[in-house]
C-alpha cells in the first residue's frame, strides 16, 4: 500500500501512537476539566479557563518552549519526574505525546464542555431525588449523556495530535524513530533535493487517516445519538 | 406525618411556609407562581432553605439551627415532577429500575409487577421515553417514583402538561395509589377539580405564604375547569 519506504512507515507509525497516547491521556483530565468548568463556580475559574485555551491561542512554538523549560530534562517538572519516577519527555516520543496532548486540550475540553452544559440538570435533580449520589449523578446521568460531545472532543483531539508540528519540534525535536511524526517528516523531506515524491506520499497518507478519523467519528456519534435517544 | 417550617428569599419573592402534612394527599394549592414548587424543591432537598426545620417520621431532614441537612440522594421523598424528567438514554425498564439501583435495594419482582399493573405501563418496558405518549410518561414518572419505596410521595403538578383526556386517564391511577398503596403524598396543583378528587387535606398557599389549611371548601369554587 502507498509503496512506503520503511522510513516513512515509522514516522506514520509513530504518528499514530503520539496521537491515540496523546486523545487517551488526555481524555479523563479533559472530562474532569470539563465539568469543572460547566457545573462549578469557584475562584480563578476565568483564569482557570484561560490556561486551558492558552495553547488554542498562542503561537505552538511558544507552548513547546514552555514544556522544554518546564518538563525538560532540567525543567522542574521534568527533573522531579525523571528523578522520581524515571518518566523522561526531552527527545522521547512521550514528549512529542505530552506536547500534542497539551495543544489538543482545549480543543477537547470545549466539545465536552459544551455538550455537559446542554444536558438538562433538571435531570441530574431528579437523579439525586431517586438515591443517587454526586458520583452516580454524574456517572448514569450527566456522562452518558455528554458521549456524543465526548467522540466530537476525541475527534478533533486527535486531529490535532496528528497535524501538530510547532509545539513538538521545539520540544522533543525531529529525530527519526523516536520523535519524528509525518508532519515533522514531511517538513524534512522538502528541505532536501530529492524528496519530493516522499513528501507527497506521507501526504497522501495524512489525507486518508484524517479522513477515516472523520468518517468514524461520524458513523461513532450517530451509533451514540441512536443508543442515547432509541431508534 | 411531615413537618416543614421553612423560609427562602429568591430574589424579589419570600416564601414562609408552615404545615403538617399526615397521612393521605396533601394538597399544595394555590396560583401559579405562589411559591409551591420551591416548597417541595425544599422538601425534596434540591433548595436549601435560608431558616427553618424539615422533619419526617420524627427524624429531622433540615433545621438551620443545628445546621443539619439531609442530602437529597438520603431523603427517601420519591418526586414527580411536572415534566417527567425520564432519563432519555435509559429505557422504560432501566428508568423504572434507577431507585432501586441507586438506593442498594434488592430486587423485588412482585412489586415491580404490582406496580407496572398498577399504571398499566407492561407494554412500554423495552421504550425509550422519547417515544412515549404525555401521558404514557408521567405514568412511568409516578412508577419510577414508586418503586425507590418512597417514605413520601412528592407530586409537583403531575397533571399539568397534559390534556383533559390524558389527566382523565392519569387520575385513576393517583387515587388507587392513595387508597391501595397508602403512600402519604404532597400534591400540588392550581386546579381545584383535580384536587375535590385527590386531595385529602388542602394548604392554601398565595404568595410565598399558608393562608388557610383545612378541607374542599378552601378551594374557590368559581373554577371552570373542572376534571
Amino acid at each position: 500500500m502507498f509503496d512506503l519506504t520503511p522510513d516513512e512507515w515509522v514516522a506514520v507509525h509513530l504518528s499514530l501512537r503520539i496521537a491515540v497516547v496523546a486523545t487517551l491521556v488526555a481524555l479523563p483530565f479533559g472530562i474532569a476539566m470539563a465539568w469543572l468548568l460547566a457545573r462549578k463556580e469557584f475562584w480563578g475559574k476565568t483564569l482557570l479557563d484561560g490556561i486551558v485555551h492558552l495553547p488554542l491561542v498562542l503561537p505552538p512554538v511558544v507552548t513547546g518552549y514552555l514544556l522544554l523549560i518546564s518538563f525538560g530534562r532540567r525543567g522542574f517538572i521534568g527533573s522531579f519526574l525523571a528523578e522520581q519516577l524515571g518518566v523522561v519527555f526531552s527527545f522521547r516520543w512521550t514528549g512529542a505525546a505530552l506536547a500534542c496532548g497539551v495543544m489538543g486540550f482545549p480543543l477537547l475540553v470545549r466539545a465536552i464542555r459544551l455538550s455537559i452544559e446542554a444536558i438538562d440538570r433538571k435531570l441530574e435533580d431528579a437523579a439525586s431525588t431517586l438515591g443517587a449520589n454526586r458520583a452516580f449523578v454524574f456517572l448514569t446521568v450527566t456522562l452518558p449523556l455528554s458521549v456524543p460531545g465526548i467522540i466530537a472532543g476525541m475527534v478533533l483531539c486527535f486531529a490535532k495530535a496528528l497535524g501538530e508540528f510547532g509545539a513538538t519540534i521545539t520540544f522533543v525535536s525531529n529525530i527519526p524513530g523516536e520523535t519524528q511524526t509525518i508532519s515533522a517528516a514531511i517538513y524534512t523531506y522538502t528541505q532536501i533535493p530529492s524528496g519530493d515524491a516522499a513528501a507527497g506520499r506521507l501526504v497522501i497518507v495524512a489525507i486518508v487517516i484524517s479522513l477515516i478519523a472523520l468518517v468514524a467519528s461520524e458513523w461513532l456519534a450517530r451509533y451514540a445519538g441512536t443508543r442515547l435517544h432509541g431508534e | 406525618m411531615l413537618l416543614v417550617d421553612v423560609e427562602k428569599r429568591l430574589g424579589d419573592f419570600a416564601i414562609a411556609a408552615k404545615f403538617e402534612a399526615a397521612d393521605g394527599a396533601t394538597a399544595l394549592f394555590g396560583p401559579s407562581g405562589a411559591g409551591k414548587t420551591s416548597i417541595v424543591n425544599m422538601i425534596a432537598g434540591l433548595i436549601r432553605p435560608d431558616r427553618g426545620r424539615i422533619v419526617s417520621a420524627g427524624e429531622t431532614l433540615f433545621d438551620s439551627a443545628t445546621g443539619q441537612d439531609e442530602p437529597a440522594h438520603l431523603r427517601r421523598f420519591g418526586y414527580v415532577f411536572q415534566d417527567g424528567r425520564l432519563f432519555p438514554h435509559m429505557s422504560v425498564a432501566a428508568n423504572l429500575d434507577y431507585g432501586r439501583r441507586m438506593r442498594g435495594l434488592p430486587r423485588d419482582a412482585a412489586e415491580l409487577g404490582r406496580i407496572v399493573d398498577l399504571l398499566d405501563i407492561g407494554h412500554l418496558l423495552k421504550r425509550r421515553p422519547g417515544k412515549l405518549s404525555g401521558g404514557e410518561r408521567q405514568r412511568v414518572a409516578i412508577g419510577r417514583a414508586l418503586l425507590m419505596r418512597p417514605e413520601l410521595l412528592l407530586l409537583d403538578e403531575p397533571l399539568a402538561s397534559l390534556d383533559a383526556a390524558r389527566k382523565r386517564e392519569i387520575l385513576p391511577y393517583l387515587l388507587r395509589l392513595r387508597d391501595e398503596m397508602a403512600v402519604p403524598m404532597i400534591y400540588v396543583s392550581h386546579h381545584p377539580g383535580e384536587l375535590r378528587r385527590i386531595a385529602t387535606t388542602i394548604v392554601r398557599v398565595e404568595a410565598g405564604r399558608v393562608t388557610g389549611i383545612g378541607g374542599p371548601e378552601l378551594l374557590a369554587t368559581e373554577d371552570a375547569d373542572a376534571l
